[in-house]
């Protein structure tokens, strides 16, 4: 199928890379796209959803015994007040920043090869952000007066404590949520039209047809379609960088040793993105191979990933070291304390976790070998996905497990219903995705579409031209006199 | 099949001419001599956006951004106000002896709840200048129109259009390159 199977690197008289493998027409294009959603159920699907199913199965058992008999059901307690349950909510918060990320910073920047990947990634952003939302609405014991945090009159005629970073953060991550599938909905309705227009029967052409809205390509729809995509893309972009700092505020305005630090705000918003991409990475391996759809999602999105998680992981290390150091240049003996106990105390099995698995396993990604095997970007997609939720397991629980007072300190232990909540999660999560690839359109085919040679009007006309110019700007010893 | 949301046209037995045409190149031409011809009820059809075609047709910038703009601002404005008003009068609390009007606090739910309504009102907006969802339109009783979402380049011609005459209309259709032009009927029919 592929004539090519390396577009890593640039021809020197050729230009870029072709983005798409396999000299694709628009209809290829939507055949490839459109088919793995219209064929028969592979067996592997369901092999997948079952067990899917059974985590999702102990997610509901967990949250039902957990609204029945209140958080004792949990290892926490004084002073661990916090532990698995935050440490859940942020990792899936984190991981839901890569889908923004990629469709809207990428966008912005004028990434054309996000088009392959964003699709995917935003639906995982919304699939990790539901998991997310899930752990504040449970931690608090008592679910059924989650609506204390909105801002509403309520019975007792008080209101919420807008100054208090837990309800910016509830502000934040709500937010968060209805951008990202607004976002994602508004990027699925040409490909929904596809779906439709290809039905062959009437009640996919009817189930499709609701959610395409009459979407018939429309160049005077198209060109207020592609300004709000813009404007979302931009109002996306500082929501993005916002969530995961007002997250870290929850933390980094309390008085805790640990905690309290200045660093957080960018150490958690890069964290975010490391551990999204490596999420996307951990799906997208699979999903590519599986919908056949490696002409698509090729070498050079995946190289591009590694060098943003090798970037991101390294930014990630750096803080981890910088906590260190304020630590010993502030000459505070609690925050001393803190990151000694953190490295060398009874939790020093996962600090030394979190750095091998963040730190050190990206670092592979400085050599190209490494970026072309898809065995090693699955291995360290794994590692930075278990390196992550340690990172904030670290935070958490080491920071609150010895704390001012010796006569205070304690131990964290979790029950299996810890346990439960966090492999729910991820039912909850694979669940998801999978009736997503499934049902919907796993690329944004008109985007791919339009980042073809093909798909410019002026391709035919200036074909040759843009060829000669090419041919300038990378030798220029070869360009005719006058021509530069 | 009349759909549960279909459009309001003027009466009439024929919605208009439709051109098919095989590259995105040759659309953008076509659309350039269509404006020529002093059109302005007509539009083309793409399976994704290209580049330019608002120049080639001749239709301005959208003016999404102002109802993005009012509603972001109404949304920093509102959200402030109602921390202000919440925690200042309707309800005071002391916390850690700060004033009860201080606006450093409130800034990352103002922020929010004006990105909250800018993209609320980007997309409804969007969808309302586009008037979508509209669930019929004559055009989908074509079934060559089917290839609009896939690899299909059309352009059509309202019948309402004050310079419109089937004959003529078709003339230059077929002049611009067009693959095929044909008549499409107002209501649902097959060909």
């Amino acid at each position: 199928m592929m004539e090519v199977a390396d577009n890593v690197s640039h021809e020197p008289v050729a230009g870029r890379a072709p983005l798409v493998l396999g000299r694709p027409t628009f209809h290829s294009i939507t055949e490839a796209v459109a088919r793995p959603a219209e064929s028969a159920t592979p067996i592997m699907w369901w092999l997948l959803l079952l067990p899917s199913l059974g985590m999702l199965s102990i997610l509901g058992v967990s949250v039902g015994w957990l609204v029945w008999e209140g958080i004792g059901v949990w290892g926490l307690n004084q002073p661990v007040g916090w532990a698995f349950d935050i440490t859940n909510f942020v990792f899936w918060i984190g991981i839901g920043h890569a889908g923004t990320l990629i469709s809207a910073v990428l966008f912005l920047f004028r990434q054309k090869w996000r088009t392959s990947i964003n699709r995917a990634a935003e639906a995982m952003t919304i699939f990790a952000v539901m998991c997310a939302l899930l752990f504040p609405g449970i931690h608090i014991g008592r679910p059924w007066l989650a609506y204390w945090m909105a801002p509403l009159p309520n019975q007792m005629g008080t209101w919420p404590g807008f100054r208090s970073p837990l309800l910016w953060d509830f502000f934040a991550v709500s937010t968060y949520g209805t951008v990202s599938a607004l976002f994602w909905y508004v990027g699925l309705i040409p490909d929904l039209a596809t779906m439709r227009d290809r039905a062959k029967t009437q009640a996919r052409r009817i189930a499709y047809g609701i959610f395409a809205l009459g979407w018939r390509g429309s160049a005077r729809n198209w060109q207020h379609y592609e300004m709000a995509y813009l404007i979302l893309a931009g109002l996306a972009t500082p929501l993005v960088l916002s969530v995961h700092s007002i997250v870290s505020m929850d933390f980094a305005v309390a008085q805790l040793p640990g905690w309290h630090t200045t660093i957080f705000p960018p150490y958690f918003v890069a964290g975010a993105i490391f551990s999204g991409f490596a999420m996307v990475v951990t799906l997208m391996v699979i999903t590519r191979k599986a919908l056949g759809l490696e002409h698509i999602v090729t070498l050079l999105h995946f190289d591009r990933m590694a060098r943003i998680m090798l970037t991101t992981g390294s930014i990630v290390g750096y803080a981890y070291s910088m906590e260190f150091f304020i630590a010993w240049f502030s000459q505070n003996p609690y925050e001393q304390f803190t990151f000694i106990n953190r490295a060398f105390g009874p939790y020093w099995w996962a600090y030394w976790t979190m750095i091998t698995c963040n730190v050190l396993s990206p670092q592979v990604f400085w050599f190209k070998k490494a970026r072309s095997s898809m065995v090693v970007h699955f291995i360290v997609s794994i590692f930075i996905n278990i390196g992550m939720w340690f990172e904030r397991f670290v935070i958490i629980v080491t920071s609150l497990h010895r704390d001012f007072l010796p006569s205070s300190w304690g131990m964290f232990y979790p029950t299996m219903w810890d346990f439960g909540l966090l492999i729910g999660s991820f039912g909850l999560f694979f669940t998801m995705f999978l009736l997503f690839i499934r049902f919907l359109p796993v690329i944004a085919a008109a985007e791919v579409k339009s980042v073809l040679p093909a798909a410019d009007p002026h391709h035919d006309a200036h074909h040759a031209d843009d060829l000669a110019h090419e041919v300038t700007r990378v030798s220029p010893h070869l360009a005719p006199k006058g021509a530069h | 099949m009349p759909g549960f949301l279909p459009p309001f046209f003027p009466e009439g037995e024929h919605f208009g001419l439709l051109a098919e045409y095989d590259s995105p190149g040759a659309l953008f031409h076509a659309c350039e001599k269509v404006r020529d011809a002093g059109y302005s009820k007509w539009d083309a059809h793409s399976p994704f956006p290209i580049h330019g075609i608002e120049k080639a047709m001749g239709i301005g910038r959208s003016r999404l951004p102002y109802v993005t703009l009012v509603c972001g601002l109404t949304g920093v404005i509102g959200g402030m106000a109602l921390q202000l008003w919440a925690n200042g009068i309707a309800y005071p609390m002391i916390i850690s002896g700060k004033p009860f009007f201080n606006w450093q606090p409130y800034v990352p739910i103002t922020f929010e709840c004006g990105i909250l309504l800018a993209a609320l009102s980007t997309v409804f907006g969007m969808f309302a200048f586009n008037k979508l969802p509209m669930h019929f339109h004559p055009l989908f009783g074509v079934e060559r129109f089917e290839k609009v979402t896939d690899d299909g380049f059309f352009i059509s011609v309202e019948a309402w259009d004050p310079k419109f005459d089937a004959a003529a209309t078709e003339r230059l259709l077929a002049s611009t390159g067009a693959t095929n032009v044909q008549l499409v009927p107002r209501r649902g029919a097959t060909s």
